[in-house]
């Protein structure tokens, strides 16, 4: 019994940490640079398939499958998701914010119906089985299997978290915020504001499909309809709820809504008769939808928000502040204006 | 600054902005009709005119916020005409706004701090390779940008939010950010516009010191006394040309320049 929560415990810690990196990826794009990316799944996918194609091994009537380890397949789906993302940004990150927003949702629609009908590529309707999965030697053992592959997830979220923390405090990450901001002032000091939108649309998509990565080769087997819109709903509601702007944020965000996602479909599970249960799982979205207007309400900038003093290089220097050298006479100089 | 705009800078021949038959329209309104405007360096030019004048279109124009219609802009013998205002600010010639812009959710000082150019710690994979050198460039901003903040009196601010200063205090930002970045000419739309009499005064000073260090200044600004005070030489402009040029006090009495101010109420 206890083996059987533990390695249920695993498995869950290791989905939400799946989704804790397409939030990070996200939280590159949004929180941080304010690019309205709705085709989150379509970068997820994109991950996923790259990943599958390298590391299967050849299959008749299949185009690709070309047996690499699972690392070069991870890699690969994180490359060329991001060289996409870089492709797609190129045509449209000049676009608006709600511009942009029909942009990403129209390429996910037509990455969903690449994989939908480029059969020799994708498999089609059906999707690509039998990807290994690693420390597949483990299989029968499913605790060690399990804790295993939540090692691997948290380690690559860690990494993950610290190399993104590092961007997010660095001058890098300043000109991004003051992107988001105010992307003419931006501009008049000399940021050439598109190549960093591009910069850090092509960074976001490249994590988004390492993630993909990761959950086709946790899963095992992908399908296009893996990949839907409600995944994107979920991202979203993920990061704006952990806190947009903030890296934790991210993560925490996705293990929380990931709880109450698990949670409610257990609950569906146990209260709804066996014919009613297909309708009644719409139930977790509609959960999912409330739980996101209450954040909004009464926390809008998330449970943990971004901080105030960013740059990492500040931290250390706020102690040693000099006097400064003009006096300030008045506590408002200007009191007109507020 | 660019090698090409640094040799021409030395020969100190080509005026540091140079624009020639600058004509802007939106849809059938030419909000710049025909300008031409040179300004030397090292000198503090007022920018006079009624509202609606074609003032800020210039200036977005001279900026490169705004592309010409016809005409062309050089700087320091650089032809900028389709250039953006990042490659301006890059040759020395950089704007605050009418309305001030701050980075609302970021500190006051991060705001300053976003100013310097050319950092390596803008680039992605520097913060990897060389963390040494970003972290070093950055102590020497954070110095430079405090001393900023000291100049225009926002120290004791430097961590609060942006958003949280008042309409004076902002346009005193903006003047820090743009310090920060070390231009030669520095355009300013309306720096006292809605600002109380103390700053006003505070604004008049640390201009004049600016001047004095040799950046060459150019002021939109409504208030005569204030041009008066600081500029050597006033443009006037009305309907999107202009009308006159010289002293203060010359430009005031040109009846042209009244009759343009009256024109309106006439």
């Amino acid at each position: 019994m206890i083996g059987a929560l533990l390695s249920y415990g695993a498995f869950f810690m290791t989905t939400a940490l799946i989704y804790a990196i397409v939030c990070l990826g996200l939280n590159v794009q949004w929180g941080q640079t304010g690019l309205f990316n709705v085709g989150v799944a379509g970068f997820v996918a994109i991950g996923a398939y790259v990943s599958a194609l390298l590391t299967t091994p050849a299959a008749p009537g299949r185009f690709a499958g070309f047996d690499l380890p699972i690392a070069i397949g991870w890699l690969g789906g994180a490359v060329i998701a991001g060289l996409l993302s870089f492709l797609l940004g190129a045509l449209t990150i000049r676009l608006r914010a709600d511009y942009l927003a029909i942009a990403t949702f129209g390429a996910a629609v037509v990455i969903h119906l690449c994989m939908l009908n480029l059969q020799s590529l994708t498999g089609g309707p059906f999707g690509i089985g039998f990807i290994p999965r690693p420390f597949a030697s483990y299989a029968g053992e499913p605790l060690e299997f399990g804790f295993l592959n939540l090692a691997l997830l948290a380690g690559v979220v860690l990494m993950l978290y610290l190399s993104l923390e590092r961007l997010l405090r660095s001058p890098w990450g300043r000109v991004l915020r003051a992107i988001r901001e105010d992307e003419a002032a931006a501009l008049a000091l000399g940021k050439n504001s598109i190549r960093f939108r591009l910069q850090a649309f092509a960074v976001g998509g490249a994590i988004m499909g390492l993630a993909g990565a990761a959950q086709a080769h946790f899963i095992g087997f992908i399908a296009p309809d893996n990949y839907q819109p409600t995944l994107t709903f979920q991202v979203w509601a993920m990061l704006i709820v952990g806190g947009s702007g903030n890296n934790r944020g991210a993560v925490l965000g996705a293990i929380v809504v990931w709880a109450v996602w698990a949670i409610s479909g257990g609950a569906i599970a146990a209260i709804f008769p066996a014919g009613e249960q297909a309708r009644a799982a719409s139930l977790q979205i509609v959960l999912i939808g409330l739980a996101l207007c209450a954040i909004l309400l009464w926390r809008p900038r998330g449970i943990l928000g971004e901080v105030k003093i960013v740059s990492r290089h500040l931290a250390g220097l706020s102690a040693q502040r000099a006097q400064p050298s003009f006096a300030v006479k008045d506590e408002r100089l200007d009191g007109e204006k507020t | 600054m660019s090698e090409q705009a640094q040799a021409a800078s030395k020969t100190g021949e080509a005026p540091l902005i140079e624009a020639r038959g600058l004509v802007r329209e939106f849809g059938g309104l030419r909000a710049v009709d025909g300008v031409s405007i040179a300004l030397e360096h090292g000198e503090m030019v007022g920018l006079i005119g009624p509202n609606g004048a074609g003032k800020t279109t210039l200036f977005n124009l001279l900026a490169g916020s705004l592309r010409p219609s016809s005409g062309r802009i050089r700087i320091c013998g650089v032809d900028v005409s389709t250039a953006g205002p990042d490659s301006r600010l890059r040759l020395g010639v950089g704007r605050t706004f009418q309305i001030p812009r701050p980075f609302a959710a970021m500190t006051v000082l991060e705001n300053v701090l976003t100013g310097r150019q050319n950092q390596t710690g803008e680039r992605i994979a520097m913060n990897f390779l060389q963390p040494g050198r970003v972290a070093a460039e950055e102590r020497r901003a954070v110095d430079k940008a405090r001393a900023l903040l000291d100049f225009v009196t926002l120290s004791r601010l430097e961590n609060e939010p942006a958003r949280v200063l008042s309409g004076g205090q902002r346009k005193l930002l903006e003047l820090a950010r743009i310090l920060m970045a070390d231009p030669q000419a520095i355009l300013l739309d309306e720096p006292a516009a809605g600002v109380n009499p103390a700053l006003l005064e505070l604004i008049i000073d640390r201009l004049r010191m600016l001047n004095g260090d040799g950046k060459t200044i150019l002021l939109i600004e409504h208030n005569m006394d204030m041009v008066g005070r600081l500029c050597g030489r006033v443009v006037a402009m009305a309907s999107g040309r202009l009308l006159a040029e010289g002293a203060p006090a010359a430009v005031a009495a040109n009846p042209d320049v009244v009759a343009a101010y009256l024109g309106e109420a006439a």
